[in-house]
């Protein structure tokens, strides 16, 4: 029997836990995660670009300017200028939301499809988990921007198909992962608890697997926004990606940086820097992120 | 002793120099050795006769002859003209210009051991001018005087014309005729060329790796004896220009025929020096935009007229000559032909005005009275950097400018011709008309309606009107009259399509290639015949 001074103080152990004030939550992450905040303040920072672009730049990204092409960095022009005459600087920084666009939506889509198929194949198992993870081989056996190359061959370039090359190939590498910590997941009681009360398929997978399996997932998600950051700037390059005059950072390497890096070497190092960091960043913080999530390192 | 009167010793010391210039030439020149060039555009299909691409030409031009060519020894020249597959001089025009005689050289064979004779001439044009339904000539507009062409014998063909036109001969030498067996188009059809080759060009095919590189080597029964002078050459597929221009730098290919922007040109020279030789002339290639007539809104002539308006060509031509292959401003003719416009005639057509700034409130005015203000589209283009890409988004920039919003296709070669040709589905889309022999009366049929190698979607029966009387014009100063009507017409009252700039050709090459002259198209002089390897 729970008497009324339990109770007393249990609630004031979860308002003493609620008015932990954020700053405190944030120095001990900082505390013990120092790398992970520094590519979360990366990461941040590209948000704030991506956000705040047309406040950070008064330039327009798209439009001409010959009478300053390739002017190099200065007063005028922080990071200098391309062929075009366009400001790199405004160009990197509305790079960030193509970036992260793609980073982002690719990420998102091809986890969240891969938990879903991970946790379906290890719930149903039998013959649909053996024809299910020989097909994920199939996939598995491509190299990412090899697959990547394959569905854009396929449905052409542009944003929209850039994302479906890039989400492609996550959904077996995200499915692989979160099946094996799935069939674990199944032997527990509660799942036969739960279908002993009649529940749907459905309702036990989505309810009662997917959210044990959600450790995973999220270091997976941070993990491929990096990666997706990294293709789309690769097939771009590639000139199978973002198209001109869409900023985006492989799209700026591939549009001028070739021709120019001797002679205006401004043109190719920003948007050099620039995926360098972001993706720098993204693997810090996925890191951290798993450190905090594994209980295992966690316990470490 | 008596010396030899001055009426001898004149022949005699001439004929001991030109003795010593004949031996001189015949040892600086030196067999053997295999030419790697690089090319950047991949080969949509093999048939010469409907592609219009030097991604198909300079692979596959060494394996095929044409009837007559440019000389090659003075390819800039618009009027010199030697026999390939025919025999002698080229033919003057009898009847009144209504008819040329060709004789065929003997003991041509093709490739597969086939005797060529005037019957493999005749087949040949007949595919090229008077192609049956469904079979793509992208020429066959320059032969719309053409009459007939018969052989008489089988080492004969006579193409008699409907009038005589100077515009038959330069159509003839076209590098685009290859010259194809009788045999292999009454046995295979006339789509067997497009995944086939079998001439009787200067190399045999040995194979073709596709997106990697096309091989061919030297044929022994050439019928210019001598030559080929190469053991064999390979054409290695370098889609980017970054690419050529790395392999040329560190010698893994000696030359790229299509052209460099003066920025590539001067990194080559600064890192090379004189192992670098720079070929440069005038191009007979202008880059287009055609809007799709047969789709909303661009059947109005308004929303086609605002696209030209919004593009600054005379500021274009200052800046972007800088960064791409592209430089003079012009019409429909190419800009140092007596039948091209001058300064004066072009600024009085729509979008040629030197104010950019009121040629732009003109274009707001038209979009807003078709109701198409802030117009969205996509623009479908080539993925081949220069100057496909970087005028496509130099253009993208332009139309910005009046409001428009333009998105960019780019797709590779053949994707980009499929779209063109056969799903037709674009609004708008990158174009070029790259002619090789210049002859402005045949190069000038791309803005017909019904010309192969249009893909504006429409019919103009005014400016066919005007084009026959352009043909048909015996003094400069009428086709003259004619070509500025003609011009008028197509790039001004009707905007059918625009074109932005003309190309300028830049070409440096490895010092040690010797034999092969600049020619003011990229399509020209490429049986590479004549090319010798200094090594």
């Amino acid at each position: 029997m729970v008497t009324t001074s339990e109770v007393r103080v249990e609630s004031q152990i979860e308002e003493l836990q609620e008015k932990r004030p954020i700053m405190v939550v944030i120095k001990g992450l900082l505390r013990k995660e120092p790398v992970g905040a520094a590519g979360a303040l990366i990461v941040l920072a590209m948000i704030i670009m991506a956000v705040f672009a047309p406040v950070l730049t008064g330039y327009d990204p798209e439009l001409n300017s010959f009478e300053h092409m390739l002017t190099p960095p200065g007063s005028q022009f922080w990071l200098g200028t391309d062929q075009f005459g366009r400001d790199l600087f405004t160009r990197i920084v509305y790079g960030a939301r193509t970036a992260l666009f793609v980073g982002f939506t690719t990420a998102f889509i091809g986890a969240t499809v891969g938990l879903v198929l991970g946790v379906m194949s290890a719930y149903f198992g039998g013959r649909f988990d053996l024809i299910f993870q020989r097909v994920m081989d199939v996939f598995m056996a491509f190299p990412l921007i090899i697959m990547a190359l394959a569905v854009v061959a396929i449905f052409g370039t542009g944003v929209q198909n850039v994302i479906i090359a890039i989400t492609i190939p996550f959904i077996p590498r995200c499915a692989r992962v979160v099946r094996s910590n799935a069939l674990s997941i199944r032997e527990i009681p509660y799942i036969d608890a739960a279908r002993a009360l009649g529940y749907s398929h459905t309702r036990i997978i989505l309810r009662h697997m997917v959210p044990n399996v959600m450790a995973p997932y999220l270091i997976m998600v941070t993990a491929f926004v990096g990666q997706a950051i990294l293709l789309e700037a690769s097939l771009s390059y590639l000139g199978l990606g973002v198209q001109e005059p869409i900023p985006a950072w492989g799209l700026m390497l591939q549009g001028g940086a070739e021709e120019y890096a001797e002679s205006a070497p401004w043109v190719a190092i920003w948007p050099g820097v620039a995926i360098s960091l972001a993706v720098f960043g993204f693997n810090l913080f996925g890191d951290s992120v798993r450190d905090v999530l594994d209980p295992k390192l966690r316990s470490q | 002793m008596k010396f030899p009167s001055l009426k001898y010793a004149i022949p005699i010391v001439a004929g001991v120099a030109l003795s010593f210039v004949v031996t001189g030439t015949a040892h600086a020149v030196k067999s053997g050795g295999i030419l790697n060039l690089v090319v950047g555009s991949k080969i949509p299909s093999y048939d010469g006769h409907i592609e219009s691409t030097f991604g198909m030409i300079h692979p596959i031009r060494p394996f095929y002859s044409l009837l007559i060519r440019i000389n090659p020894e003075n390819p800039s020249s618009p009027t010199d003209f030697i026999c390939d597959i025919c025999d002698g001089k080229v033919p003057k025009g009898a009847d009144g210009g209504k008819s040329y005689t060709f004789k065929i050289r003997k003991g041509v064979k093709f490739h597969d051991g086939t005797p060529l004779t005037a019957h493999d001439i005749v087949a040949t044009y007949n595919k090229i001018i008077f192609p049956p339904k469904g079979i793509a000539s992208s020429r066959k507009a320059f032969f719309k005087m053409v009459d007939s062409v018969t052989a008489s014998d089988d080492f004969t063909v006579v193409f008699k014309l409907k009038f005589a036109s100077g515009a038959f001969i330069p159509a003839v030498a076209t590098p685009f005729n290859f010259i194809y067996a009788k045999k292999d188009l009454d046995k295979n059809g006339y789509t067997w060329h497009k995944k086939n080759i079998n001439g009787t060009g200067a190399f045999t095919f040995v194979q073709h790796q596709p997106g990697s590189f096309v091989e061919g080597k030297k044929y022994g029964n050439y019928h210019h004896k001598g030559r080929p002078y190469l053991d064999g050459f390979k054409a290695i597929s370098a889609p980017k220009m970054a690419l050529r221009l790395q392999a040329i730098r560190g010698d893994r290919a000696a030359i790229e025929f299509r052209g460099f922007p003066p920025k590539a040109r001067d990194d080559l020279v600064n890192a090379l020096g004189d192992k670098i030789t720079v070929q440069e002339s005038d191009w007979n290639c202008a880059l287009f935009f055609t809007p799709n007539h047969a789709k909303k809104p661009f059947d109005d002539v308004r929303v086609r007229k605002a696209l030209t308006l919004a593009v600054d060509r005379w500021g274009g031509s200052k800046y972007l000559s800088k960064i791409a292959i592209v430089k003079t401003v012009g019409g429909v003719a190419y800009p140092n032909h007596p039948l091209a416009a001058t300064k004066e005639e072009l600024i009085k057509l729509v979008g040629y005005g030197t104010d950019i700034e009121k040629n732009r409130a003109e274009a707001r005015k038209l979009l807003k009275e078709s109701g198409h203000e802030g117009l969205t589209f996509v623009l479908n283009n080539r993925g081949v950097d220069q100057p496909y890409k970087v005028v496509g988004t130099w253009l993208i920039g332009q139309w910005k400018k009046v409001g428009m919003n333009v998105t960019q296709q780019v797709n590779p070669s053949p994707l980009f011709y499929d779209i063109l040709r056969k799903k037709k589905n674009f609004d708008v889309s990158i174009d070029f008309n790259c002619q090789s022999v210049i002859n402005p009366i045949a190069d000038v049929t791309k803005f017909l309606g019904s010309a192969g190698n249009n893909y504006g979607s429409y019919e103009d029966q005014v400016l066919e009107d005007i084009y026959d009387k352009l043909q048909k014009a015996e003094t400069e100063a009428e086709q003259r009259k004619h070509m500025r009507a003609y011009e008028k017409r197509a790039l001004s009252d009707q905007a059918h399509m625009g074109i932005t700039l003309w190309w300028y050709k830049i070409n440096p090459h490895r010092s040690y290639v010797k034999g092969w002259k600049i020619a003011p198209s990229h399509y020209l002089n490429q049986s590479l015949d004549n090319i010798w390897l200094d090594k």
